[in-house]
């Protein structure tokens, strides 16, 4: 069996799911395609096989969530918490992406191709979030490790609290979050940004782009740090 | 001058709003401008169990026979939509404490322990360590807000699911691990520099409010095929509210942990200054369940200050399925102790409770992690002050014996089962117990707020 279709019109979720979950792996389904998916919430959560899920439609909360070595692309936009704590794999938001995208991720790629809401790559761990559009405000909050390219602009108190993951904006900053700090571009920084657009298949010269990351002062107890912490 | 103004009479009027222990407080503020961090939950004297006592049975009543006759205590917990409800053979688990906080070695004891004795323990901010995993039997996973290490692997194996939103000891607050814990082991599972003063986050990444939770733990059902229990942890404030919320929110189990919970690393401030107490807490939650029906399909887990047989069967007769504990289960293992045994003989500890500025008894060094009996540290050499096979006997023993202590109780109020021991069993001491718990004052039917004296 190489191909499946799930229609979420008749077809429960948890059907989905559990068939994602057992017999795709065991019967080494190549592709699943899910069709009417109507807004529904946890699709194809928890993938733990190389399979591709091309969802048609529009997704609710938590789409791709947890996702490890699965493909999960979304023909349309996501609701809170895509791609939340992928392990790795990719996950590709063809529209936009609510609140929470790619919230403490540890591996793996998150392709969206129009705009993040708020938080975006929040407690991000690992792996890379490559935005098209902008994000909203207090994206990258506490992001651990792992790199974010915005190809648009960032609103508020973007990497507040950042440890020692790695954002490159190409627009605004409408301002940056405590202990964020620009800093220059090394050509290092230039081939990531390259590899990164490459693989999500997006086209802006990496120049353009600017490098934020912990200035580090919130790592330990200070009494001179006010209340930032 | 005369010898004699010496001889002076001292006055020693001590003042009650700055008395020795404020003065301190304020110095210390003064030379450090950072607020006092450590461990161990409130100290302050607050209404708890102590103040309820059982009214065993008599004439009206009917008891079992001590030592003969049989008094289940079996429990299970997760019935409401698990697939796979956890099944224990006491009422009494092990509350959720981080690898981190603690030793490896101390984490693989719990569970030794909690496997032998028919309980689970539960993990931690900071992920879930193969110790841990391979000794305990039953082990119960926490999705806390930090996702220090959550991974769906480690969802998949576990036998249910802890959805933290808070924590007796600082409902409201994220949690915290000090620089000389944070060893390269540690730092690694937390995705975090070594060394750094670490702080969690409060919130949680992927959802805001209870609409939101639902949906969470949805995502939780599905990953997990709705195999596996979901249990829902608030720290105890507003705790008739927040029950009945974790309800709606779909959890199987709500656990209400009381501000006389423990800590490994929390504001002094926020430890005896926010939350209720644990009886107060109780009594809200059982409200909570009772109001929506669904007493026997949510199960309720208390926590915060069991330490004894009577705690926990005081809990339980007040409507809890479960206990949770954490600080008892430390000092079962020797936190606190003088002296700890290692290559077969005690040793004294009490020069590395010195150098901590402290005692054994009085310590409450945790966020230090240099706990002179190897329990809450991650010092190579400390560590090994603790092993698990000499920690799993030490608290298989007070696992025991509080068991036994409930049966006992349960079997003096006419039980063949502990979960059948109720609040009518109960009176309180003092009136604020009266109050909270909502039960009758001894030798009287008054309970304040509720009936008239």
């Amino acid at each position: 069996m190489e191909r499946m279709s799930f229609d979420l019109a008749q077809t429960p979720l948890r059907e989905l799911n559990s068939f994602l979950h057992r017999d795709a792996p065991a019967k080494g389904v190549q592709k699943v395609v899910v069709t009417n998916p109507d807004g529904a919430h946890n699709i194809a959560v928890g993938l733990d096989c190389p399979v591709e899920v091309d969802v048609h439609g529009h997704a609710g909360y938590y789409a791709g969530g947890m996702n490890k070595t699965g493909t999960v692309t979304i023909f349309g936009s996501a609701g809170t918490g895509v791609a939340e704590n992928m392990m790795s794999g990719r996950v590709h938001v063809k529209g936009f992406a609510s609140n929470g995208a790619g919230a403490s991720m540890h591996g793996g790629l998150l392709v969206i191709d129009g705009d993040a809401g708020l938080r975006c790559g929040i407690s991000l761990k690992g792996g890379d979030i490559v935005v098209g559009g902008s994000v909203g405000s207090f994206s990258a909050f506490m992001a651990q490790a792992g790199r974010m390219v915005i190809c648009g602009d960032a609103g508020d108190a973007l990497g507040d609290s950042l440890y020692e993951a790695v954002l490159y904006v190409r627009g605004s900053i409408k301002s940056l979050g405590a202990d964020a700090q620009i800093e220059p571009m090394s050509e290092a920084d230039y081939a990531a940004v390259k590899s990164l657009l490459d693989a999500a298949g997006m086209q802006h010269d990496p120049k353009d782009f600017k490098r934020v990351a912990s200035a580090r002062s919130l790592y330990h107890w200070n009494a001179d740090a006010d209340q930032e912490y | 001058m005369s010898s004699n103004d010496h001889s002076k009479p001292v006055a020693k009027e001590e003042s009650f709003g700055y008395d020795s222990k404020t003065i301190a407080y304020i110095r210390n503020a003064a030379a450090h401008g950072l607020y006092e961090i450590r461990g161990m939950g409130a100290k302050r004297q607050l209404p708890n169990f102590d103040d309820l006592v059982f009214l065993g049975a008599s004439l009206s009543r009917y008891p079992l026979e001590g030592y003969r006759e049989k008094c289940s205590t079996k429990t299970v917990l997760g019935t409401r939509f698990a697939k796979k409800p956890i099944e224990l053979e006491i009422p009494i688990t092990i509350a959720g404490m981080s690898f981190g906080s603690l030793s490896a070695n101390v984490k693989e004891a719990l569970g030794r322990a909690a496997t032998e004795v028919g309980t689970s323990t539960t993990t931690g901010d900071g992920g879930m360590t193969q110790e841990e995993r391979q000794s305990s039997k039953t082990l119960v996973y926490q999705c806390l807000p930090s996702r220090y290490g959550f991974n769906p692997d480690d969802v998949r194996r576990a036998d249910a699911i802890e959805m933290v939103i808070g924590q007796g000891a600082k409902p409201g607050g994220g949690g915290m691990l000090l620089g000389q814990k944070v060893s390269p082991r540690v730092a690694k599972m937390r995705t975090l520099p070594a060394g750094i003063d670490q702080r969690s986050a409060c919130r949680h990444p992927d959802w805001t409010g209870p609409d939101d939770l639902a949906i969470k733990i949805q995502e939780l059902r599905e990953l997990t095929d709705w195999e596996k229990p979901i249990y829902v942890k608030v720290g105890a404030t507003r705790t008739f509210n927040d029950v009945k919320l974790a309800v709606h929110s779909g959890a199987d189990v709500v656990v209400v942990d009381g501000m006389q919970g423990g800590t490994a690393a929390t504001q002094t401030c926020f430890i005896e200054h926010v939350g209720i107490p644990t009886l107060a807490a109780v009594r809200q939650a059982v409200d909570a369940l009772e109001d929506l029906d669904m007493m026997g399909k949510v199960q309720l887990i208390v926590s915060g200050g069991i330490r004894s047989g009577p705690d926990v069967a005081k809990a339980l007769a007040m409507g809890a399925d479960a206990v949770s504990i954490g600080q008892g289960v430390l000092i079962a293992l020797g936190c606190n102790h003088d002296s700890y045994y290692q290559n077969s003989a005690h040793h004294d500890a009490s020069a590395g409770y010195a150098a901590l500025g402290t005692v054994p008894g009085y310590c409450h060094h945790c966020h230090t992690g240099k706990c002179p009996v190897g329990i809450t540290t991650q010092d190579a050499v400390l560590e090994q002050r603790l092993t698990p096979e000499v920690g799993a006997r030490h608290l298989k023993n007070y696992l025991k014996t509080l068991n036994m202590e409930l049966t006992t109780i349960a079997r003096a109020c006419g039980k063949q089962n502990v979960h059948h021991l109720e609040r009518e069993d109960l009176v309180a001491l003092t009136l604020e117990a009266a109050a909270m718990a909502r039960v009758p004052l001894a030798g009287t039917n008054w309970i304040p707020g509720v009936s008239g004296f």
